[in-house]
């Protein structure tokens, strides 16, 4: 079997724990100020890819796991992470602050990636939490003509360049099973990332970092889709108010409710 | 009050809502088995003090739910040597009149059990969240005003009716729980937030004003509260005053003696004293204020609060450590002072015992690879994120190169930023799953501090009590505790009760504690639990100087009687 060599795209978003707040002017949500962190979905993506070369898991080995992010460059942070957890190398596809990129042009900025990288297996989070599309993978999949396994949540290795992925679907879960080079997308059940240690967190000060521009990949930054407005959902509307717990019952109490 | 002790509002919101069936079926059945675990307590010879019995979880009810109400879970009959105070009143009907008209009839300002029916509606005033203490009280008066709290008072005064003024009755040491039948001053209606002041920070608020509501009203300006503990959801911020809660913040923001401005209460007798100042400085006279703080009810109740909010830092870092020695956390908290000083806001110290209950009980992940004999965890709150960042990571460089730290992680998002800290907060509840809990919460001098955590567990084990089997009584002997206040929790896991434990325990870690000039008390208080320990940590002279302040205040006794000295 062929060594594996992993790209493992990150996205920076808002924090997870974070309430995003609609702008003023209602085109997108604020994000000065904010806390960041990466995508959840990505760290699965990165963890698994960590545990695959651990576990030696891929009868071929693991040669690279590389992490790819396109960002300001506040995006440098999420591939330290990324580094910290146990990738090897990293490349920054720098970005202007407010320069969105649709999941199309970043299929097709991992497309160029993935074939200057040598990559034959490409593992991504199934969605990013800002903006929710569920595109990238699959979009990538078509424009490499690789086969792809969606929301995983177990991935095992066979002989002769096989991978079989198990992903959860309604009503129970489906395996299905492909040949190397492919694409899999990350479930949240797929494993629980790690907590990069500190030792881990200073050598990954020392790992290559590679800074790139879209043009060095061919791609312009060109958008197809215009966000029209921003919104908050409506607040709900309000019923009663008692003053507390007491003032509740004896209302109840009152209604005849109790 | 304990530090982010972990009592979710919707634990109280279960007790508080017993006459859902729903709510009534948990609370029952939560009380039968703490019911039947107190009962055993008191088989054994009456002991009782800090054994606190867990929160079970709420099943499904069974037989034994009738027998819930058990005579033998009352204070009372735990602790046969406290007797009412025969000068005491019984509660009549007039009274309870006087009180309605008072108050008016709204079903939530009084809670009567005097004229009516209503021990499910008091059961939740009449014991603490621990289930340690339970009280007989038959009346709760929930005033909205001072001038409510002034006449509900005079009244009291004038016709001897005991008082327990109540906030969110978080406690752990039967502070705000009724012994006898004294009557429930609940501040709980008090919560508004009176004023704020956007330049200079100060807040001004009533007593009864959860800590977590006040400390999201300042989050939303920009500011922070300067107190910070596990029960903040229930909480409120008279109580926290009258028990000078401590908690996570204060190695930052100092103790509430430095923080609160200003304070109105209500003495015994109606009179209003007004010292709600908003300045910070006044050096006018007594500073009389500070009596209030701490003084757990016994002289007056607080109705008002004016405290100084510092402003909510940007950037806040969360990063734990694996050590190997006590040593080296000294070691590796003297580098923190010198290395981040002024951005450092926690230092929190955990033994491998606690994490590995922890572990036990709720099954998450570890943060580090494999078992130290302690932990640190450090919180850094700063205004600049870069600056601190810089700062922590040449920090991080230095304990590790000088081999101070073993073994680390830093939190890279704000999930896992929470997740360590509920390898600290999660302590008190994951020990509280495992059974029968015994709680010292000291101050000792820092270089001593973790050694009370081994020469009890030697006691402990020499005595035969400690072990893994099921034939020993006690499951772990364990310490942590804010390092950076010298404040150290103790605790001692139980399987079941043993009265040998407490033999052991008692008067041993007291006597330890007198030697080397601590606390007995840190931050929970003296309440009921502590009230005749405090000859070993104050001297007759100090008692005897807060007995003529508590005769001054409240010459009749009727404050929260029972408790404190």
């Amino acid at each position: 079997m062929s060594a594996l060599r992993i790209l493992v795209p990150v996205k920076r978003v808002i924090d997870y724990a974070v309430k995003p707040r609609v702008n003023k002017a209602q085109t997108g949500v604020e994000t000065a100020g904010v806390k960041h962190s990466m995508n959840p979905f990505d760290e699965l993506s990165v963890e698994e890819s960590v545990r695959i070369r651990e576990k030696k898991s891929a009868p071929g080995g693991v040669e690279d796991i590389c992490v790819i992010s396109a960002g300001p460059t506040k995006a440098q942070d999420v591939l330290r992470t990324a580094m910290a957890m146990g990738a090897d190398r990293a490349i920054h596809v720098e970005t202007k602050p407010d320069d969105d990129l649709e999941p199309l042009t970043v299929a097709k900025l991992l497309k160029a990636a993935a074939e200057q990288q040598k990559s034959n297996l490409v593992i991504l989070g199934k969605q990013s939490i800002d903006d929710d599309a569920n595109q990238t993978g699959q979009m990538l999949a078509g424009l490499l003509g690789w086969p792809q396994a969606t929301q995983a949540s177990k991935v095992e290795f066979g002989e002769g360049d096989i991978v079989s992925v198990t992903r959860e679907v309604d009503g129970g879960v489906e395996t299905v099973r492909a040949k190397l080079p492919m694409i899999i997308t990350t479930d949240l059940r797929l494993n629980e990332p790690r907590y990069a240690s500190l030792p881990n967190i200073m050598k990954a000060k020392k790992k290559p970092l590679e800074k790139k521009t879209l043009a060095d990949f061919g791609i312009t930054g060109e958008k197809r889709l215009k966000v029209l407005k921003v919104m908050e959902p409506p607040p709900r509307q309000g019923g009663g108010k008692v003053e507390d717990v007491d003032g509740l019952i004896s209302k109840l109490k009152e209604l005849g409710a109790i | 009050m304990t530090c982010r002790q972990p009592l979710t509002p919707v634990l109280r919101q279960l007790t508080r809502t017993t006459s859902f069936e729903l709510g009534r079926q948990s609370s029952r059945s939560q009380a039968s088995s703490l019911a039947r675990t107190a009962a055993k307590a008191s088989a054994a010879s009456g002991s009782r003090r800090c054994f606190s019995s867990s929160q079970p979880r709420p099943l499904k009810a069974t037989a034994s739910v009738r027998q819930a109400q058990s005579k033998d879970d009352f204070t009372s009959t735990k602790y046969p040597e406290i007797k009412r105070d025969e000068r005491f009143a019984s509660l009549t009907p007039d009274h309870v009149a006087y009180f309605r008209r008072l108050l008016g009839g709204n079903g939530s300002a009084l809670i009567d059990g005097v004229t009516g029916e209503a021990a499910d509606d008091l059961a939740p005033f009449n014991s603490d969240w621990m289930r340690k203490y339970r009280g007989h009280c038959q009346l709760v008066l929930k005033p909205s005003s001072t001038e409510e709290v002034s006449k509900i008072l005079k009244y009291c005064n004038d016709n001897l009716l005991a008082v327990v003024p109540q906030g969110g009755n978080t406690g752990l040491v039967g502070g705000s729980v009724p012994v006898f039948d004294e009557i429930v001053l609940s501040l709980g209606r008090m919560n508004q937030i009176l004023e704020f002041d956007e330049v200079s920070g100060t807040l001004v608020a009533g007593a009864g004003v959860i800590l977590e509501v006040a400390d999201q009203y300042l989050a939303e300006r920009g500011y922070i509260f300067p107190l910070d503990l596990g029960a903040k959801g229930s909480c409120q911020l008279g109580g926290n005053l009258a028990t000078n809660a401590g908690g996570l913040r204060l190695l930052r923001y100092g103790s509430l003696h430095g923080t609160v401005l200003g304070v109105e209460a209500v003495l015994p007798d109606g009179t209003v004293v007004d010292d709600l100042s908003r300045l910070r400085k006044n050096n006018t006279g007594y500073d009389l204020k500070q009596l209030f703080i701490g003084a757990e009810g016994t002289i007056g109740v607080i109705t008002k609060v004016s405290i100084q909010c510092p402003q909510r830092p940007a950037a806040q870092n969360v990063a734990l450590f694996g050590l190997a020695s006590y040593e080296n956390c000294q070691r590796a908290f003297r580098e923190a002072k010198s290395q981040l000083s002024e951005i450092l806001s926690a230092f929190e110290l955990m033994d491998e015992g606690s994490q590995a209950l922890v572990h036990q009980v709720t099954g998450s992940k570890r943060p580090l690879e494999s078992p130290y004999p302690f932990y640190c965890l450090i919180e850094t709150s700063g205004s600049n994120v870069d600056h601190d960042s810089e700062k922590l990571q040449n920090f991080l460089e230095s304990v590790m190169e000088q081999g101070i730290v073993a073994d680390g992680t830093l939190a890279q998002d704000e999930t896992q930023l929470r997740s360590l800290w509920s390898w600290r907060e999660g302590i008190t509840e994951a020990l509280g799953h495992l059974g029968g809990v015994y709680k010292y919460d000291v101050s000792i001098p820092l270089s001593q501090m973790y050694q009370l955590v081994e020469d009890t567990r030697a006691r402990v084990a020499e005595a035969g009590l400690l072990g893994d089997g099921e034939e020993h009584p006690v499951r772990a002997v364990v310490g942590y505790g804010h390092m950076g206040d010298s404040n150290l929790h103790l605790n001692i896991s139980t399987r079941r009760f043993d009265a040998r434990v407490e033999q052991v325990l008692e008067p041993f870690i007291y006597e330890w504690i007198a030697e080397r000039q601590g606390s007995i008390s840190a931050e929970h208080g003296l309440g009921l639990a502590k009230k005749k320990y405090i000859g070993y940590s104050r001297n007759p002279t100090m008692v005897g100087l807060m007995k003529q302040i508590k005769r001054l205040y409240d010459p009749k006794g009727i404050m929260n009687p029972y408790k404190y000295i």
